[in-house]
């Protein structure tokens, strides 16, 4: 166990709040994501095999709490979004039936997904239930988490595409969303386009704002590598709830390496729970033989991160740039430049014919 | 059933909800030949609308609609621009006391009308809904696919500005996908449908997008789908000018990606006429505007002209 120094102490540390947890006590409370974000990459094909070896592995590991849903939320399964190979319902009602002791997770997107949805999610055993918006419409949660708490169900808020509001802003919107009955509010760096200190001033406004009250938790992805880099430092700021997917396996270059930060956890001293070395078996010998291919930092995800593109658009952005004969890049720069927000894939079918009639024209 | 308050060969009309809806419908109804829009109801001395109604010589009250159902003269035909919830509860008076309702909240009391598709079926009926904005923005592209050919499935994404998305919208989301999704299957004709609504705060506010995915035989006849979505676009644009098709409509073969149906895409974008509304919120303007297309249709009906 290496030495705390005051860099290492962290002022807060997971409250345990939710009642009794089979983890004992943890300074930092862990959700792996790669069956919910990873469900982009995999462009929602996972098969109920994976899925429970995928779940079994993490468990194993001691993660604490396990996401499983299409990438866009229950009620995702669409043609805007990209139809799931097995439903999700059954997806998370084998995810509940393997894990033996952790929770599995379910995500919303109000707009998309509604509350019966919920109900099913609950039903089949999920047991948290993450709601996510915009960062600046949280208002749009209001009812569902009444259900949520309604049901019995743990919450989680999540305040998507982070980077593009100043931190009041995103405490203000934090407020809305525990007012409402949410027990934990995520600043979501879903383009992968926060810098550290960005990202530290809007945890420690969050927390400002919430604390006490409720937990903060960080999302990160890894479109300019700073994944880690970012989480690391939200845990200093105060975020007690992190996300991550073992092997990145999630939407764009992926989420923050969770192996990788459960490593640099162990060097600073902090406690969350998980092994190691079992989870670096489990993203070698389970999680890779899921993924299609690795998720990579290329010409594709830096634009993301560089224009601040939402990272579920990847797959979409290159479909259409196929089907079109036209740059994902620029697809991908312009979505950026139109301000689009997540779950406006369809406008990049729009932005492709667009680009192809500029490229028809000067042929 | 006319009553006498009846003039110059116009019905008379209230609108309760003196807010941005009911206040851009006064404007468009003050245009019409057959609505005498009369009265404007609201609950809050101080509203913005009240005031603009008395200014067009309306009677403007914030004492509500139980005010109004106590005048010895009652308007032929309500437009209702306030909650579901009031709607609910005021439905069943508006019908005692004779006065046909054009419900533009989601609460779905009456036969839900997209007025190229069924405008005139329900001119008879006692009180019809007006679905939601984005029901109104895409069900006609559903139903101008499903006359050609069976649609398995459809599935439409509404894309609004935060700013044009009031309170009662974002209290109530999942009230809007359902009822736009039930829509898209019993006016648009899909077997299934789905809807999804997007609110981007962007600035300056993004005009109403819509995307409109229908599932059909892959041997489908694709010139006469996309004739049928051009015909359509025209028929929308006779009462909302800002509606046009972005692209020409798009044909994907079957994929894995997409159970092995054939997808049509249909984009439009949704200017409004900006009576009162800015022009950016083109998902209000055509409520108002589809609003006043179906009260003409009943006032017609109402004055025997047909």
């Amino acid at each position: 166990m290496p030495e705390n120094d005051a860099l290492n102490t962290l002022e807060r540390t997971w409250s345990g709040i939710h009642g009794d947890e089979p983890f004992g006590k943890l300074d930092l409370r862990l959700t792996d994501t790669c069956l919910r974000d990873g469900s982009h990459h995999k462009r929602h094909q996972f098969t109920a095999q994976e899925v429970h070896d995928i779940v079994a592995a993490l468990d194993e590991s001691g993660i604490p709490v396990i996401e499983v849903t299409h990438g866009d939320g229950l009620g995702g399964s669409s043609f805007n979004y990209g139809f799931s190979r097995t439903p999700e319902q059954e997806l998370i009602k084998i995810a509940a039936e393997t894990a033996k002791r952790a929770k599995i997770a379910f995500l919303m997107l109000p707009g998309v997904g509604t509350k019966d949805d919920i109900r099913a999610a609950q039903d089949n055993g999920g047991q948290i239930c993450r709601i996510a918006t915009h960062c600046t419409e949280a208002d749009v949660s209001i009812q569902h988490f009444g259900l949520a708490r309604e049901l019995g169900l743990e919450t989680v808020g999540f305040l998507m595409m982070s980077h593009t509001q100043p931190p009041e802003v995103l405490a203000k919107q934090a407020r809305i969303m525990v007012d409402a009955g949410c027990q934990c509010v995520y600043v979501v760096d879903s383009a992968g386009a926060l810098i550290m200190e960005q990202t530290a001033d809007r945890v420690s406004a969050v927390v400002a704002e919430i604390g006490g009250q409720a937990d903060v938790g960080f999302h990160g992805h890894e479109n300019l590598g700073l994944g880690v880099a970012n989480t690391v430092i939200a845990a200093r700021a105060g975020a007690t709830q992190i996300d991550g997917s073992v092997r990145r396996f999630g939407a764009g270059a992926g989420n923050t390496p969770l192996e990788a930060f459960i490593g640099v956890c162990d060097k600073l001293g902090w406690t969350t729970g998980v092994d190691f070395l079992k989870i670096v078996d489990a993203s070698e010998d389970v999680i890779k033989p899921a993924m299609p291919e690795e998720c990579q930092l290329d010409r594709m995800t830096l634009m993301m991160g560089y224009a601040g593109v939402y990272s579920s658009f990847l797959k979409h952005a290159g479909n259409a740039a196929e089907r079109y004969g036209v740059s994902g890049a620029q697809i991908l720069l312009e979505a950026g430049s139109r301000k689009l927000i997540g779950g406006q894939e369809d406008q990049l079918i729009d932005i492709a014919l667009m680009l192809k009639a500029k490229q028809d024209a000067n042929a | 059933m006319v009553s006498t308050s009846s003039t110059n060969g116009r019905v008379t009309a209230a609108i309760v909800g003196p807010g941005n809806i009911g206040t851009d419908l006064m404007y468009k109804l003050l245009r019409s030949e057959v609505i005498e829009p009369r009265w404007m109801i609201g609950v809050d001395p101080a509203s913005e609308g009240l005031k603009l109604a008395a200014d067009q010589g309306l009677v403007s009250t914030h004492e509500g609609v139980d005010w109004l159902l106590k005048q010895d003269e009652l308007p032929d035909l309500l437009f209702e621009a306030t909650s579901a919830y009031v709607h609910r509860e005021y439905a069943p008076r508006y019908a005692e006391a004779g006065i046909r309702a054009v419900d533009l909240t989601p609460a779905a009391v009456g036969p839900a009308v997209i007025p190229p598709v069924n405008g005139e079926e329900h001119v008879a009926a006692p009180n019809v809904n007006m679905i939601t904005c984005g029901g109104q923005a895409t069900i006609p592209m559903v139903a101008a696919v499903s006359r050609v050919t069976p649609v398995s499935y459809a599935e439409i994404v509404a894309s609004v500005s935060s700013v044009s998305a009031g309170p009662g919208t974002r209290a109530n989301i999942d009230e809007f996908t359902r009822t736009t999704a039930a829509g898209v299957e019993t006016i648009g004709g899909a077997e299934r449908g789905k809807a999804i609504i997007i609110l981007n705060p962007a600035e300056p506010p993004m005009i109403m997008r819509d995307t409109i995915f229908c599932a059909v035989d892959p041997d489908a006849d694709t010139d006469a789908i996309a004739a049928s979505i051009h015909e359509m676009e025209q028929a929308v644009q006779e009462y909302v000018p800002g509606y046009r098709l972005l692209q020409e409509p798009q044909f994907d073969g079957p994929s894995d990606f997409t159970k092995g149906m054939r997808r049509v895409s249909i984009f439009v974008e949704v200017e409004g006429a900006g009576d009162y509304l800015p022009p950016y919120s083109g998902n209000l303007d055509i409520m108002t505007a589809a609003a006043t297309q179906v009260g003409q249709h009943i006032a017609r009906n109402l004055l025997g002209g047909n």
